[in-house]
């Protein structure tokens, strides 16, 4: 089934209240601390207090005399069972063809440590108490070495090496695009407009911090892991054929309910290895739990960019070229997807939603004694929207043009169309979404609601961003074409019982996402039955057959696709046992509404009818058809899948305190078919406040001498509250994708991404008039302080 | 160090460390652990529960500070025969929870919110919520459920 008759089926663009709500709000639901085993013991890992050090010794014996305490590990004993380090899922070849620098990624430390918080020891005790207890009994002899955290202070290749391998800390040098015709464009160029910008470090900050539960059956050498985890199937596979050399059959990875991922749980991590390769070790059921602090040490970060942009654009405010260099911090080891983020996913965006020609991109990737970072809601793709859209406005504000018109200037309008950085964009109407959030957002009321903040005082600013980006990730031969080492496709199976109701096994992760009814509305909506018919399992490799997971905003335009792909073959089995019992050919059979009936006649059967003779095949063409109704898929797609938007934000700043408030925010997006628009509100909400949370508050500091993470806590690391935003204005607008057959094309992390330039744009807005130019994000009350106490109009009077 | 108090109208008799918080007391002795940990500096709220109806931090409070007190907790929310509370009813039908971690705690916040101020604004329930981190929902909609189980209480 093609998406424009899906588009139309009965349960598709209706808010269905969630199913999985009731455990959640009654206390029932089960994350992985929730998890209490027979004999299970606990563990406490060891984590460096220095930010680079040499370990000259660790000295257990006192730990290990300690109560309770039932062993401590090092990178010695993890060496001496020859486990691997930590792989890196995607290789980014530098522009000389030489491969990115892959230091080894130990779960333990050997030899050395790189940042704060990195594994030095394993502490396994019966008791959490006595664990942590133990743990500070560990004597641990550093010599402490000079730390480096910040590009600035890298970049050069001169400070103190972390790796062997990367004597210049240097991982890789990477570009795309025409230099030479980027270069000959600006020569032509009736206006330059030149950015420096920073895309400042942030903490995912999950609500539910990470946990695992290592276990082990000696008797059929079985290992389950219970993990806060988005994609259980790439989890086993990274742990068993790179990281442990176990069978897969062997290991069983079970992501129960899990709070909230936003990518930093993508990955696969050393405690994950630690607590499995130990259960087995001990023959003991292990449990770990991050503190709130430990997150803030050893979750993969997000972001860290400093940049440097050009844009070429001609008499009329064309856009006739861009050109970007990017410095990227990949902290002190390449966590699973670090390489791509700020390449491939990237700087292939940098056209964004305009026809500009050329694009030229250079990333040089760093190593830094600081965290390793990665994929964070966007990932790559806010990096790159924050840099167009804060040149685009920029470009606008110097060539005198309101900013909506330069977009409309630059806009494409013809589809498909082919960027000039990698990707063909299928469809969109960027000038709609653009028109839509004009009038949702009132801007024409704009001139009125600033004079009216003046009378109040204060400074009234108005920003936009019109953002694309690539989800649905991802074909697999083109990402193994730029480096992927597994496949992107996705794999559902659809079990219908004999009653005529169905489970699903889906391969994507629900972490927050709202999969068990989004799903179940597909399934319901194509074999016309109710969504209380339809279950939905997820993350656990002992059930669903396969899975690549949940990031990227991929799960329903791959995840669902599968399922569609399922359903299709469903569909033609059923039919076939259909002609059967109404006795017609199977090419003369329609189904609509649940029930199959013979073109012509009045001749029908239900779907339920079908199912049961498909479990009890006394009347049933044996010769000729299996029994049984269940069909699995693996949809691979053919393309990425652009979503795009434009999104408008007004602030507030008071100027005798810097304190910028969001008084109005419109998001208009393009998510091609939307299923269930309450929950795809509900991920735009909640892009929005981690997109204005990075530009207004958030920020990751590491001490530039000492190499400490400053901000370790929801005291220091500024999380957004409710009472930060007002209520956002959304609106949509629909071009159906049409390489998928849902015609969806993901609504994960676009709130995110588009939001955090238009709020940067508005607060530059409302500064523009006392002369303020620029301003990195967050724009904290100190910052803008700052920035209007050394603006010249101010400095002067 | 042997505690009495009443969780969810039961009397119980725990027998704890005397460093045990509430929160642990919840979880690790009695198993309910729809009250969640997610800080470790009484910051997230994901563990608010009901002390004598008012709303606290169970990771900040010591199970000895609360001999003789009543604890509410989210599995003591509902009525017996499963019926929702308008609150929890309010926050699935205007969809204020995502993956669920905070939710725990944001309904009792929310209850006791509205027990107090039954007639509470937007703006002062965005500013009473100040003290439950969401990292999902950009509260928009928690505020709509709110407000929404608030009208629901007064019923």
């Amino acid at each position: 089934m093609g998406a424009p008759d899906f588009a139309k089926l009965p349960h598709i663009g209706e808010s269905v209240r969630r199913k999985e709500d009731l455990r959640f709000l009654t206390g029932v639901g089960q994350y992985t601390d929730d998890i209490v085993l027979p004999g299970m013991c606990h563990t406490v890992f060891v984590r460096s207090p220095h930010a680079h050090a040499v370990l000259r010794s660790i000295d257990k014996t006192a730990a290990l005399a300690a109560p309770g305490v039932i062993a401590v590990f090092d990178g010695q004993d993890v060496a001496a069972d020859k486990v691997n380090g930590l792989p890196c899922g995607w290789l980014i070849t530098s522009t000389d063809g030489t491969p990115m620098k892959e230091p080894p990624h130990p779960i333990l430390a050997q030899g050395k440590v790189r940042y704060v918080g990195d594994h030095v020891a394993m502490v396994v005790a019966e008791t959490l108490q006595q664990a942590k207890d133990a743990a500070e009994l560990v004597a641990v002899d550093y010599e402490v070495l000079d730390a480096v955290v910040h590009l600035a202070d890298v970049r050069g290749g001169k400070a103190a090496a972390l790796h062997e391998a990367a004597p210049d800390n240097h991982c890789y040098k990477w570009a795309i695009g025409d230099k030479a015709g980027v270069d000959a464009a600006f020569a032509q160029a009736a206006h330059i407009t030149r950015l420096d910008l920073e895309n400042n470090r942030l903490v995912p900050n999950a609500m539910e911090p990470r946990a695992a539960i290592g276990c082990y059956n000696r008797a059929s050498e079985e290992f389950t892991l219970y993990v806060s985890n988005q994609n259980p199937h790439v989890e086993r596979l990274l742990l068993t054929a790179f990281v442990m050399g176990l069978p897969e059959h062997k290991v069983r990875v079970i992501a129960p309910d899990v709070g909230g991922g936003f990518g930093s749980k993508i990955y696969l991590y050393a405690e994950d290895v630690c607590v499995t390769w130990a259960a087995r070790k001990l023959n003991r059921s292990i449990k770990w739990a991050a503190d709130r602090s430990e997150a803030f040490l050893s979750d993969a970060h997000g972001r860290d960019h400093l940049s440097h942009a050009e844009l070429a654009l001609d008499k009329d405010g064309k856009f006739l070229a861009l050109r970007v260099h990017t410095d990227a911090n990949m902290g002190a080891y390449l966590s699973t997807f670090a390489s791509c983020i700020p390449t491939i996913l990237y700087a292939t965006l940098l056209a964004g939603q305009y026809t500009t020609p050329q694009v030229y991109c250079e990333v040089d990737a760093w190593f830094t004694n600081t965290a390793p970072v990665d994929a964070y809601r966007g990932a790559g793709r806010p990096e790159a929207t924050y840099l167009l859209e804060r040149i685009v406005t920029r470009a606008a504000w110097e060539l005198g043009l309101p900013q909506d018109e330069l977009r409309r200037r630059n806009f494409i309008t013809q589809f498909p169309h082919q960027t000039p950085v990698a990707l063909q964009y299928d469809s969109g109407d960027y000038p709609a979404c653009l028109r839509q959030a004009n009038e949702l957002g009132d801007v024409a009321g704009f001139a009125a609601r600033r004079a009216e903040s003046e009378k109040k005082g204060l400074l009234r600013g108005m920003g936009y961003s019109s953002y694309i980006e690539a989800c649905g990730l991802a074909p697999s031969n083109i990402a193994g074409a730029l480096g992927a080492r597994a496949g992107l496709f996705e794999c559902g199976e659809v079990r219908v019982h004999p009653t005529g109701s169905v489970t699903v096994f889906t391969g994507s992760h629900s972490h927050g996402q709202g999969h068990e009814t989004t799903f179940a509305q597909v399934v319901a909506a194509r074999l016309g039955i109710p969504v209380e018919n339809v279950d939905i399992v997820h993350g656990d490799t002992g059930r669903v057959p396969f899975g690549m997971g949940t990031y990227g905003s991929r799960s329903l335009s791959v995840g669902g696709s599968a399922i569609m792909r399922a359903l299709d073959k469903i569909e033609a089995k059923a039919k076939k046992i259909a002609a059967h019992l109404l006795e017609a050919s199977d090419t003369d059979i329609d189904f609509s509404n649940g029930e199959f009936s013979v073109r012509g006649t009045d001749k029908k059967i239900a779907f339920a009818n079908v199912a049961l003779t498909a479990y009890v095949p006394h009347n049933y063409p044996l010769d000729k058809l299996e029994p049984g109704l269940n069909e699995t898929a693996f949809y691979d797609p053919t393309n990425f899948t652009f979503p795009s938007g434009t999104y408008i934000c007004e602030v507030e700043v008071d100027r005798a305190t810097g304190v910028v408030r969001v008084d109005r925010f419109t998001a208009v997006d393009d998510f091609g078919v939307i299923i269930n628009p309450m929950i795809v509100e509900g991920q735009v909400h909640g892009g929005l406040a981690q997109g204005i949370g990075q530009a207004l508050m958030e920020l990751c500091v590491y001490d530039r001498e000492s190499g400490q993470l400053v901000t370790g806590s929801f005291m220091d690391y500024a999380m957004p509250r409710a009472d930060d935003f007002p209520e956002f204005r959304i609106g949509h607008v629909c071009t159906p994708c049409t390489t998928n057959p849902l015609g969806s094309k993901g609504c994960g992390e676009a709130g995110a991404i588009g939001s955090p330039p238009a709020v940067i744009n508005a607060v530059l807005d409302a500064l523009r008039p006392l002369g303020v130019k620029d301003l990195d994000m967050p724009a904290s009350p100190r910052r803008v302080w700052e920035a209007i106490q050394s603006a010249p109009s101010v400095a002067k009077a | 160090m042997q505690v009495q108090l009443t969780v969810n109208s039961k009397a119980v008799t725990l027998d704890a460390p005397p460093n045990t918080l509430l929160v642990q007391a919840l979880r690790e002795h009695l198993h309910l652990t729809g009250t969640h940990v997610g800080c470790d500096t009484a910051q997230c709220g994901a563990c608010t529960v009901l002390l004598d109806g008012r709303a606290i931090k169970s990771c900040n409070v010591l199970l000895g500070q609360v001999a003789g007190s009543s604890v509410q907790t989210i599995e003591g929310v509902a009525a017996a025969d499963g019926t929702l509370h308008p609150m929890q009813a309010a926050f699935k039908e205007c969809h204020g929870l995502q993956c669920g971690f905070c939710t725990t705690g944001m309904v009792m916040s929310a209850i006791d919110l509205c027990n107090r101020q039954p007639d509470a604004s937007e703006a002062e329930i965005r500013e009473q919520l100040e003290g439950n981190l969401c990292r999902c929902t950009g509260y928009h909609n928690i505020v709509r459920a709110v407000r929404q189980g608030a009208t629901a209480m007064k019923a």
